[in-house]
């Protein structure tokens, strides 16, 4: 056992050093028309071999080390006790709700210009994974391309402002159906597709939405992408120092107070405050309603829910446009947001960012995933200094919830009624 | 004249292109009729392939060694070992641990370990492209010499004697070697395999070495044809090869290789008929209408779904 072990462990370090070294120790570096190979800081090389030892070390003692993991005590004191009162759980979850928020209604006239549009940012992601938390939490299809549908809702607005004049409030329901059309329109022939394979589809059709937008250039501008896209005005009152479009007027002048640039910037974040709680609130009944149930249940056993009698299209096209549709509303708030959009804001990663946040959320929660969301977007601000490692560390949080967590920091618990024990 | 000439030059480029989409397509085929999952990290182990195979190359030529087979050599051997390896650990650490759960449990793992071999080169070797040496040059030239003229660059015919032997090796190797029997049985049943005594993650971690070489062998060739490697080379590649082995019929070898040159070769009539832009969109429509109309694919066989 003993020599298999250590067989074992040598053949790991190796392997280790093999995969660590060549790409991390030795660099290419482009000098002028030709190629030159620079070899790491030493720094670099001695963790390559700290990390073959940690290997080594680790599956030479494996056995010892887990049995003696499997006797430490549990490291988290609230795992063995019993879960609260459903009853209980439910109006303390809804009052930390509320509490939320009414806090974040009157947290931005408190702090920077800067913040405030972060968060605006975070309730974007917000918006699109709660949609996403429909489509893979709740009825299990893996949607890879989902960021398509935010693009279709983005250029939506964009293409209506640019050519037609729409103001952002005509665009919103517009961006949004058309998207949730879309989703219409890929999910009809794509749903009965198996899982993994529905995934790769979908990850194929945001290829092809985002390579359209990229060369439709007469259109969609190209690569450029499309600028000079309309803030939202309150009730025809513009934020903007001047008025624009006329017939409009501005803001500060209604009100005869000061212009500030941050009026702009909170009202933005509000809009997409409200729109977030309304998605929220639609998503919370949906899951209650039969459509709900029924997302749940195809998810858990197609076949069982299929000799139930349930439609798994029109199931699942339903969770899919419902999904779609949410995406376009993030679209619309984020094209205005940025005012421009090019095709570089809807790569693939977008996608597998959202997927992950969902991921970490615990498929299917809802607070658990809104926690994600903030998580995800804020963590890399506040750590800029380590933005490079952000993907990487993403990455390897993604394979190892997988691992450890399949059910997400915060796991979905369903609603149900339990029996009382009989005497 | 011209026209069919201007044809057989698409022909011939597509069939180059698609000979190298059919050897990472194998990795994909294989571990799917293994396992059943989608290896999603395939395109940056063979992303990983190029890169090796370039380190290799540059170190070469630091060395002062210029003569073209042993550059060949060594590059190829460097980048199948360092591939293999790659293969072997993401098996271990990010598939193992998942295996026989959800189907989509092992679909996201895969795509974080995708995202962070990713960004693992990235790191370690920036994000521009790096050129390839063009190593092999020179082409023979067909037709008339003041008009259009069918090239076949001797690179082109390097990719095609390579993955030809490469698929030979391959094909004897499933056929006739015991751990290519024991691939067999594995696809076939995995838990029945088991109990004959075939150490099935043994066989399993050496499905995904095989594929991780191949595709080590394509990164090598690609790199070569195309001059220049990226930390995003691996994904639109291994998309592609995806889209050939599901064409083909995911799980059958010589479908993946059949769904490769199809592949290769309707990518080429498209840049060369209609536009270069769309070339990508064609295939992943290629890639919906397949799994629309016949989700099988052109050599698979039916999946009974069972209760």
């Amino acid at each position: 056992m003993a020599t298999h072990n250590f067989k074992h462990a040598l053949f790991c370090a190796i392997v280790t050093i093999i995969i660590a070294y060549p790409i991390l120790g030795l660099n290419l570096v482009a000098q002028g028309t030709t190629v030159g190979l620079e070899g790491a800081t030493p720094g670099t090389v001695i963790s390559v071999i700290l990390a073959a030892v940690v290997v080594f070390l680790f599956q030479l003692f494996r056995d010892n080390i887990m049995t003696s993991l499997g006797k430490l005590p549990k490291l988290n004191p609230l795992s063995g006790r019993e879960p609260m009162p459903q009853a209980k759980r439910v109006k303390m979850e809804s009052w930390v709700l509320t509490g939320i928020i009414v806090l974040a209604l009157f947290w931005p006239f408190f702090v920077s210009r800067g913040s405030v549009d972060l968060a605006t940012l975070v309730l974007i992601y917000v918006m699109l994974a709660l949609g996403l938390n429909v489509v893979v939490g709740l009825a299990g299809l893996l949607d890879l391309g989902y960021v398509a549908f935010y693009a279709v809702g983005a250029y939506t607005f964009a293409l209506l402002s640019q050519y037609f004049g729409f103001t952002f409030w005509m665009a919103l329901p517009i961006g949004a159906l058309l998207a949730a059309l879309f989703g219409l329109m890929l999910g009809f022939p794509v749903l009965r597709l198996r899982g993994d394979y529905l995934a790769i589809v979908t990850l194929g059709f945001g290829e092809i939405i985002r390579i359209l937008l990229n060369n439709w250039t007469a259109v969609t501008g190209g690569p450029n992408g499309i600028g000079g896209i309309p803030e939202p005005t309150l009730f025809g009152m513009e934020f903007g120092r001047r008025v624009k479009e006329e017939g409009n007027t501005s803001f500060h002048e209604t009100f005869g107070i000061a212009y500030s640039g941050e009026h702009k910037v909170i009202f933005l974040y509000l809009i997409a405050l409200v729109l977030a709680v309304i998605t929220a609130l639609v998503i919370r009944r949906l899951m209650r309603m039969p459509v709900g149930r029924a997302w749940e249940a195809l998810r858990e056993d197609e076949i069982a829910a299929r000799s139930l009698g349930m439609s798994r299209t029109a199931v699942k096209l339903s969770a899919f446009t419902i999904g779609a549709f949410f995406a376009g509303f993030a679209g619309t708030v984020f094209a205005s947001k940025q005012g421009f959009i090019s095709p570089e804001s809807f790569v693939f990663l977008e996608s597998a960012i959202i997927l992950a946040i969902v991921v970490l959320g615990g498929m299917g929660s809802q607070v658990g995933v809104i926690l994600a969301a903030i998580a995800v977007t804020i963590l890399p601000e506040l750590a800029r200094e380590f933005s490079d490692f952000r993907m990487l560390v993403f990455g390897a949080a993604m394979v190892l919830m997988m691992i450890w967590r399949p059910q997400g920091l915060m796991p979905m618990r369903r609603i149900h009624i339990e029996l009382k024990q009989q005497e | 004249m011209q026209d069919l000439l201007y044809f057989f030059q698409q022909l011939v480029n597509g069939l180059t292109i698609g000979s190298t989409y059919a050897l990472i397509a194998i990795g994909y085929t294989m571990v799917y009729g293994i396992i059943g999952m989608i290896n999603f990290a395939h395109g940056e182990i063979y992303m990983i392939g190029a890169y090796t195979a370039l380190i290799a190359i540059t170190g070469l030529a630091t060395l002062g060694i210029a003569w073209l087979p042993v550059i060949l050599v060594v590059a190829l051997i460097c980048a199948v070992i360092v591939s293999s390896s790659m293969g072997w650990a993401v098996e271990r650490v990010a598939y193992r641990p998942v295996r026989g759960r959800h189907r989509l449990i092992p679909l996201i793992s895969a795509i974080g370990m995708s995202i962070f071999l990713q960004n693992y080169v990235h790191l370690a070797q920036g994000s521009r492209n790096i050129g390839f040496p063009a190593l092999i040059d020179g082409s023979f030239r067909f037709g008339p010499a003041d008009s259009f003229q069918l090239s076949l660059s001797y690179m082109q015919i390097t990719i095609f004697i390579t993955t030809l032997i490469c698929m030979t090796l391959l094909s004897l190797f499933i056929s006739r070697s015991r751990i290519g029997r024991a691939c067999r049985a594995v696809s076939q049943d995995l838990g029945m395999a088991n109990l004959l005594g075939i150490d099935t993650n043994r066989i399993i971690s050496a499905t995904f070495v095989i594929g991780a070489a191949l595709a080590a062998v394509a990164g090598l060739l690609l790199g070569l044809y195309y001059g220049s490697v990226d930390p995003l080379f691996g994904f639109i590649a291994g998309l592609k090869a995806f889209t050939a082995a599901v064409l083909g019929g995911i799980g059958s070898i010589p479908g993946a290789m059949l769904g490769g040159l199809i592949l290769g070769v309707s990518e080429s009539m498209t840049s060369g008929y209609l536009s270069g832009e769309y070339k990508d969109v064609v295939s992943f429509s290629l890639l919906i209408l397949i799994l629309l109309f016949k989700p099988t694919g052109l050599l698979g066989k039916p999946e009974v779904e069972k209760i």
